[in-house]
């Protein structure tokens, strides 16, 4: 079966798609059947002994064994583990609530930042955005969110500063920007100096020297959504051209 | 549900990009955004996308009693859905304070402005006229719904055709759709949206301008320049001035849309004529009508090259980017610059560790998957690219 699902990488399927396993017709009794082993990621089920396709995109693979659906998607679903930017709405007695795009709204503990004690509640106002990332995820309870990591140190996340854009893109170009080897990232680097948050919730916040650049960049990042490679390096090259 | 709730920075980001000027898409104060206008395949059906900003207007007609005391006049009726599915913010059935203010402005705009001649809508006096509903549907809402509703209400009546009415005696009898004539429209107006952010007046604004606004001025003209209706809300004080201004960009703007209009019922009447399938069942073959189908977007450059050379002629050196992880610490990777400690706490300790960690050579992991990694111990960190 690996080989079959190996075969369509690469290819768009649609929810419904199938790969079964195969029985083999002759079984040898010297060579030991080798067991393999395929990792569904996202987008893909299984269902008895088969596997199932429940959204529509392209099927990936990564080495040696994991397969999963790239589909383009706004809505966010959230996951244990992943960081994302959150806009607060209420403090109610010692936690806030933050609202993350998903359908209800999370809670944060004012315990849950770097170096907070009872004593010491951490800076953070109605209506602030925090960077935070998932404590408790699952569809039966109330997500939770922390802004420390195991550790309790902040590593990066807490309330965020004066200033920048807050924008929305959908999640595929948010994971394309989070790739280790980010094409999009590098190309940017070129333009204009400037602080990029990425929350996996498809919301991006900018700060850049001004205005004017700040604007460029959000709207670069929206546009490169629908754009290939090419394309996007034409656009980015123009403004830098433009700049220079 | 409810809406996404607008965070601080967002506000204080729109304010000062408002103050000098700029706007999220690039366009200018006065700038609205493009106007697209296609027909459904009914006459009467028509679609406007004012930028993301998506509407569809239908027209509709029936045989009535008329009023007791307009015996000779016919009846207009319009309605505007705010669908959930233009805004999480909307619900259904439910009549919200936008859904009625909305439903009043747009009534007012088209009852004075008497772009239908109701007497025209007499069939037979004091029994049966012609009773015309207009019902909008917000399909998408990125702002200023006002103008897409009003311009996709006046298209949809242009584009209507009403049934040709034969009488004999007392029986009255309709006769099919496609042959009679069509009536034409008086007045096309436009309404003229504006909003004032502490004295800085934005023309058509986007939903994220919308919500940072101080009060709104809708301004109702027709094509020969004479004003059907003006609402002011939010309570913000306009001066003679601004008012004058505004007056002066509707006209402006007036033209410009209804030539627009003029345009684009043309061209389908051409369609139609030439025999050729009409109507958004095709247009979602040619692409006109997708839902990912997103519009290239033009990026404002005008400033940029003011603004680079000023940076560049400070002389500052450009602050450092680390895009891979950085370890100050063996042990501990850091992404990013991170946060000064906002708590205004003195601790002996603080000081202690940022020297510390200055003193540190910084080691840097490059993003390949390999297993030897090459440790670095540069004096002077990178330069950026």
């Amino acid at each position: 079966m690996f080989s079959t699902v190996k075969e369509r990488v690469g290819e768009v399927l649609l929810p419904g798609d199938e790969f079964s396993f195969e029985a083999e017709e002759n079984i040898s009794l010297t060579v030991p059947v080798k067991s393999e082993k395929v990792v569904c990621g996202p987008g893909l089920r299984r269902c008895g002994d088969r596997l199932v396709v429940c959204k529509s995109g392209v099927l990936r693979h990564k080495e040696p064994n994991v397969f999963w659906i790239d589909s383009q998607q706004r809505r966010y679903v959230p996951a244990k583990g992943e960081s994302i930017i959150g806009i607060v709405t209420a403090k109610s007695g010692d936690v806030f609530k933050v609202d993350f795009g998903g359908s209800e709204q999370a809670s944060l503990s004012y315990l849950a930042f770097e170096g907070a004690t009872k004593r010491n509640r951490p800076n953070v106002q109605m209506g602030d955005l925090v960077f935070a990332q998932f404590l408790i995820a699952n569809k039966d309870m109330e997500p939770e969110l922390v802004c420390i990591d195991s550790s309790g140190r902040a590593n990066g996340m807490g309330v965020f500063g004066t200033g920048g854009l807050l924008f929305r893109v959908s999640l595929g170009l948010v994971r394309r920007l989070l790739a280790p080897q980010s094409n999009i990232r590098s190309d940017l680097e070129h333009l204009f100096p400037c602080e990029l948050v990425v929350g996996m919730n498809g919301r991006i916040w900018v700060k850049s020297a001004s205005v004017q650049q700040t604007l460029i960049i959000a709207n670069l990042l929206q546009s490169a959504e629908t754009m290939t490679a090419q394309q996007r390096q034409q656009l980015f090259r123009k403004v830098q051209q433009g700049a220079f | 549900m409810k809406d996404t709730p607008l965070s601080n920075c967002e506000r204080d980001f729109l304010l000062k990009a408002i103050e000098e000027k700029k706007r999220l898409d690039g366009r200018q104060t006065y700038d609205y955004r493009k106007i697209k206008i296609s027909f459904g395949t009914d006459y009467g059906c028509c679609f406007v996308d004012l930028g993301q900003t998506r509407v569809m207007a239908q027209v509709s007609c029936e045989l009535v009693a008329p009023k007791e005391s307009r015996p000779n006049e016919g009846i207009m009726f319009f309605n505007i859905e705010l669908s959930p599915m233009a805004s999480p913010g909307f619900e259904q059935g439910r009549q919200s304070e936008l859904s009625v203010k909305l439903n009043r402005q747009l009534e007012r705009c088209l009852r004075n402005s008497k772009c239908i001649d109701t007497e025209s809508l007499c069939v037979v006096s004091g029994e049966k006229v012609w009773q015309i509903r207009v019902d909008v549907h917000t399909l998408n809402n990125d702002g200023n719904l006002m103008d897409a509703a009003s311009i996709a209400a006046i298209t949809a009546l242009c584009h209507f055709r009403r049934p040709d009415v034969s009488t004999q005696g007392q029986e009255v009898t309709v006769v099919s759709q496609q042959q009679h004539s069509r009536w034409c429209l008086i007045h096309l107006f436009s309404a003229d949206l504006l909003s004032t952010c502490s004295t800085y007046l934005l023309v058509d604004p986007c939903e994220r301008e919308e919500r940072v606004m101080d009060g709104l001025l809708v301004i109702a003209m027709n094509k020969h320049r004479e004003i059907c209706s003006i609402q002011s809300s939010g309570g913000i004080m306009l001066l003679k001035e601004q008012v004058m201004r505004c007056s002066k960009i509707a006209g402006v703007k007036v033209s410009e849309i209804t030539e627009l209009i003029s345009e684009a019922l043309l061209n389908d009447r051409k369609a139609r004529k030439a025999g050729g399938k009409c109507g958004f069942a095709e247009s979602m073959q040619q692409d006109r009508i997708t839902a990912l189908k997103k519009d290239e977007t033009p990026v404002e450059m005008t400033d940029v090259t003011e603004t680079a050379n000023g940076i560049i002629q400070k002389g500052e050196a450009a602050p450092q980017t680390v895009p891979s992880p950085v370890l100050p610490v063996p042990g501990v990777g850091q992404v990013g610059q991170g946060l000064q400690n906002s708590w205004g706490l003195e601790e002996d300790d603080e000081d202690d560790y940022e020297e510390e960690k200055n003193d540190n050579n910084v080691v840097e992991i490059s993003d390949s998957e390999e297993e030897d990694v090459v440790i670095l111990n540069p004096e002077v960190p990178e330069k950026p690219k």
